[in-house]
């Protein structure tokens, strides 16, 4: 079963029991009804009870109506208030200063941009336990949705297009990152690691990424945004700034006008 | 001359792919030396290929989607195998064939097993139950058919000719796009879809005409049986639903040959606008093919509990409110779009209360087996099977509602596991009812219930272990599509879950005896007096199989369960004093014509053989022409001709009695 190790993907694996829980008022009697009456009013047993015109009762109609209204209505209740709570737009409510991560999915790898940083990162996600992680993602290619089980869920990648998803790990440790959504020949291979470490490792991380060398501008980054499958981690210590921005202005503002409303 | 048609697009490229294409051809090849052998081409072209009748295109729809299950299955057998194996390695198929299977299994399964099935049992049935000799337009249902089943030939040709699409069956841009799938594969299921999507729409307005003018006298909607009930909402659906998808594949037709920009990332185009409209047509095309399915459920469970049928009007405002209603959720395919939280909550909400009709359906058939007299007739063991497995279905489709949720398990195998929860037991499982419990009507012997009993057992237990662990697998994370995966823990699982799709080739297996047992034995097991299961509807009361104007005298009626109350009251099987001549629409090749050229005309799109399209445009234009112009559309059976089938069939019925 999946293990959140995060409060969003806690709240919506919660989520998800707590309807199951409701939903079994009815599906366990249904089971159990229907398996009984198939035995209790077999043709061979004739000591069971005969009605064979009865086919309309006032009361019971309303109740088979009423029955799964009741349950619904409980159920649609949790879910406009959950869906409101742990829309993925909304900022974590945290002391600590969030720390934002641009995400461009690409054939067939993930680029993680640290626009703060001034860092990016090819296939690994790392960021400081117990500080909000504030995601902004699109797509240099079709599309592809960025999936943690473990922390967040999943939103999709568009190309044009910007979404937003907030996660948050409660203890360091390392968990598998995916695209979700089949985007072709690579696709299998491109998960990514997720590494959620304490400030001060966080830091020295950084220090470490810093001192490569690599630079990620718009004559490396074509190079990058080529195809390729199965990409080792790749650390850039310096970024062009509102490289991701250009990356979805690309498609925004080429041949006619007409722009995709953004929800920022 | 040949467009993109070269020597390159035969299947050389692998051993697996030249096998499948070698399985086709000889299967086609062996059908025609058996056909030669039997010397029954001509019978094949007069008695069904050019026919009108309804009944033989309902026989023949149910065919090409027999056959159809056939190739879908071993897609899935192959999926099932690849990823059973391939661990940290590349299994037995490479990414780009593994694509082609599921996009292949997706397509087909849903538009070439599911809609031919539903179709054909609705063309069979729904004419006999309202007591009419045929549906509203007799051509154009046998254009609707060869329509289907050119679309059928093209997705089977590009086993041979070509590669199919790898870009699922539902064709997202910009993959599907040109961009990034240049080859002719998306082509392939662009037109396979929008030529059978042609015959879908007009099959629906056939039906819509058919329940809405051509009932018997005395029949009024509320006496309508819950199967043309279903049948005629999903008819509804489908006149409504189906042109959203004929438009977003024509657009991105257009998209790929005249390089515009609908669906494309730049210059304007944008991918959620198709999707949009997919599933504008994908949320009810479900509803489409449950709401037959829950109507022969209706109907089994009420004549083998031997029982009226509980709460008939609540089912009859359930199937309505289920037909609108599933045109206000399609967003919930894909609420991890980045919709604000209202919007993902109303469409949250309005998914929901689908489950409340729903509801009440389950209910209403329970409440028909309570103090029934229960015969476990192979029908009666779906619609068991269907009412245990299909709550559970019910309830992880309630789950994925939710929109946070769905953020956890959208494309993961649970979604996989759920919608497959949904379509074989619910949509399989009730036409393999209807199958079972119509057979004899149609063709005038007793179906094998062993073999039936058996076919049942092995489906509902390969079921179980088919997709239970893939719900498992998807709570764990796993996405769906995957050829290829380096996490250990999943591997068990989906060694159980290829063990279910064998236990499921072993049902398959049991349906192919079951035929081939039943027509061994046919002498042996005729069907004498068209009621062998002591029926409560119309189609009981005619000879199995019916003869060719279903009623010698057009019934009426005056109850619900019309046939029931015909026997109760002694006035079935009534000979009248005299019989009238009978008009019947005249068999015609135009539909078979129209469905071959349709075939060309869609390879010729996806080849860009330009000439090709143009002439089989032609033909097709000109052959309706010729049709429309054509007055002399039926002929007249004679009294005496009438007269004579009819002593026979009344010797029949003597000779039981």
């Amino acid at each position: 079963m999946v293990d959140p190790k995060g409060p969003i993907a806690l709240a919506e694996r919660n989520l998800l029991f707590d309807a199951f829980c409701v939903m079994m008022i009815v599906v366990v009697p249904v089971i159990v009804l229907t398996l009984w009456f198939a035995w209790r009013y077999r043709a061979s047993n004739t000591k069971a009870a005969y009605t064979p015109t009865w086919a309309n009762s006032f009361k019971i109609d309303a109740l088979t109506w009423l029955i799964p209204a009741v349950i619904v209505i409980a159920v649609a209740v949790l879910l406009w208030r959950s869906t409101h709570r742990l829309d993925p737009y909304r900022p974590l409510e945290s002391k600590k200063p969030p720390i934002d991560v641009q995400v461009v999915a690409q054939d067939w790898k993930w680029l993680f941009i640290y626009p703060e940083q001034g860092i990016a990162v090819v296939n690994q996600l790392v960021f400081p336990a117990g500080r909000p992680v504030s995601l902004r993602i699109t797509s240099d290619t079709v599309m592809n949705s960025f999936y943690v089980p473990q922390l967040a869920g999943q939103i999709y990648a568009m190309a044009g297009m910007q979404t937003r998803l907030q996660m948050l790990a409660d203890q360091p440790g390392t968990f598998v990152g995916r695209n979700s959504q089949y985007s072709g020949g690579g696709y299998s291979q491109q998960h990514f690691e997720v590494k959620a470490m304490s400030q001060a490792d966080f830091d020295a991380w950084v220090a470490r990424a810093k001192q490569g060398g690599a630079t990620l501008d718009a004559t490396t980054y074509p190079a990058l945004a080529a195809r390729s499958r199965a990409n080792p981690i790749t650390y850039y210590s310096t970024v062009e700034p509102k490289l991701f921005d250009s990356i979805i202005d690309k498609y925004r503002h080429s041949g006619h006008a007409h722009s995709a409303p953004v929800r920022r | 001359m040949f467009g993109k048609l070269t020597i390159e697009a035969l299947p050389f490229y692998s051993p697996i792919a030249a096998g499948g294409a070698l399985v086709t051809v000889g299967g086609a090849l062996l059908v025609a030396i058996v056909l030669t052998w039997l010397k029954a081409w001509k019978y094949l072209w007069t008695d069904w290929l050019t026919s009108v009748d309804h009944k033989r295109i309902g026989i023949m729809y149910v065919v090409l989607a027999l056959i159809m299950l056939l190739r879908g299955f071993v897609d899935a057998l192959m999926m099932r195998a690849q990823q059973a194996m391939a661990l940290n390695s590349g299994g037995y198929l490479p990414p780009e064939h593994f694509d082609q299977i599921f996009s292949s299994h997706g397509t087909i399964m849903i538009f070439f097993m599911a809609m031919p099935f539903m179709t054909g049992l609705m063309n069979v049935i729904v004419p006999l139950q309202i007591g009419t000799r045929d549906v509203a337009f007799p051509w154009l249902n046998a254009v609707s058919l060869w329509l289907s089943a050119a679309g059928a030939a093209l997705v089977m040709v590009s086993l041979v000719i070509g590669k199919f699409s790898t870009a699922g069956w539902t064709g997202y841009p910009p993959y599907s796009g040109i961009e990034y799938n240049p080859g002719v594969g998306v082509d392939y299921w662009i037109w396979a879809i929008l030529i059978s999507g042609v015959g879908s729409t007009m099959s629906g307005i056939n039906f819509i005409v058919t329940i809405l003018k051509r009932r018997a006298p005395g029949m009024t909607l509320m006496r309508m049986t819950p199967f043309v009930w279903t049948a005629l909402v999903a008819s509804v659906l489908m006149a409504f639903a189906f042109p959203a998808i004929t438009v977003a594949c024509g657009l991105l037709a257009l998209d790929r040959l005249a390089g515009m920009h609908f669906f494309t990332n730049a210059h304007g185009g944008n991918m959620m606008n198709y999707v949009n409209l997919f599933w504008i047509w994908g949320h009810p095309e479900v509803y489409i093919l449950i709401l037959p399915a829950f109507g022969i459920f209706s109907e089994v469970v009420s004549t083998f509990s031997r029982k009226r049928l509980f709460g008939y009007e609540s089912l009859v405002y359930a199937t309505a409110a289920i037909g609108i209603l599933s045109f206000t959720v399609w967003l919930h395919h894909f609420f991890t779009m980045g919709s604000s939280a209202n919007v993902n909550a109303f469409f949250g909400v309005m998914t929901m209360i689908i489950a409340v009709p729903t509801g009440v359906k389950v209910f209403n058939w329970l409440l028909t087996m309570y103090r029934g007299r229960i015969e476990f007739h192979p029908s009666m063991m779906w619609s068991i099977g269907f009412i245990v497995t299909f709550v559970i279905g019910g309830m992880t489709g309630v789950l994925l509602a939710i929109p946070p949720a769905d953020f956890l398990m959208h494309n993961t195998t649970f979604l996989v596991a759920h919608f497959h929860n949904m379509i074989i037991p619910g949509v399989l499982f009730g036409y393999l009812a209807g199958y079972m419990y119509w057979f004899p009507k149609a063709f005038g012997f007793a179906f094998n219930r062993g073999w039936g009993i058996g076919a049942f057992w092995c489906w509902i237990i390969g079921f179980y272990l088919a997709f239970m662990p893939l719900y498992l697998l998807g709570l764990k994370g796993m996405p769906r599509r995957m050829e290829t995966y380096n996490d250990p823990t999943w591997q068990p699982y989906l060694l159980v879950a290829a063990s279910g799709a064998l236990v499921v080739l072993c049902g398959i297996g049991c349906m192919v005896m079951q035929l081939y047992v039943s027509v061994r034995d046919r002498a042996k097991t005729r069907d004498l007096t068209g009621d062998p299961f002591n029926g409560r509807t119309l189609e009981w009361s005619t000879s199995s199989p019916p003869p060719p104007y279903n009623f010698a005298v057009i019934p009426t009626v005056a109850d619900r369960e019309a046939f029931l109350e015909m026997k109760e009251k002694g006035i079935a099987y009534r000979r009248p004093a005299a019989y009238e001549p009978i008009r019947i629409p005249s068999n015609t090749p135009i539909g078979v014509i129209l469905g071959a050229f349709g075939f060309v005309l869609g390879f010729a799109m996806v080849w860009h053989i330009w000439w090709l399209v143009l002439a089989s445009g032609f033909v097709m234009f000109a052959a309706v022409i010729v049709r429309s112009s054509n007055d002399d559309q039926e002929f007249t059976m004679s009294a005496s001709e009438v007269k004579a089938i009819e002593d026979q069939r009344y010797r029949q019925l003597g000779s039981r009695s």
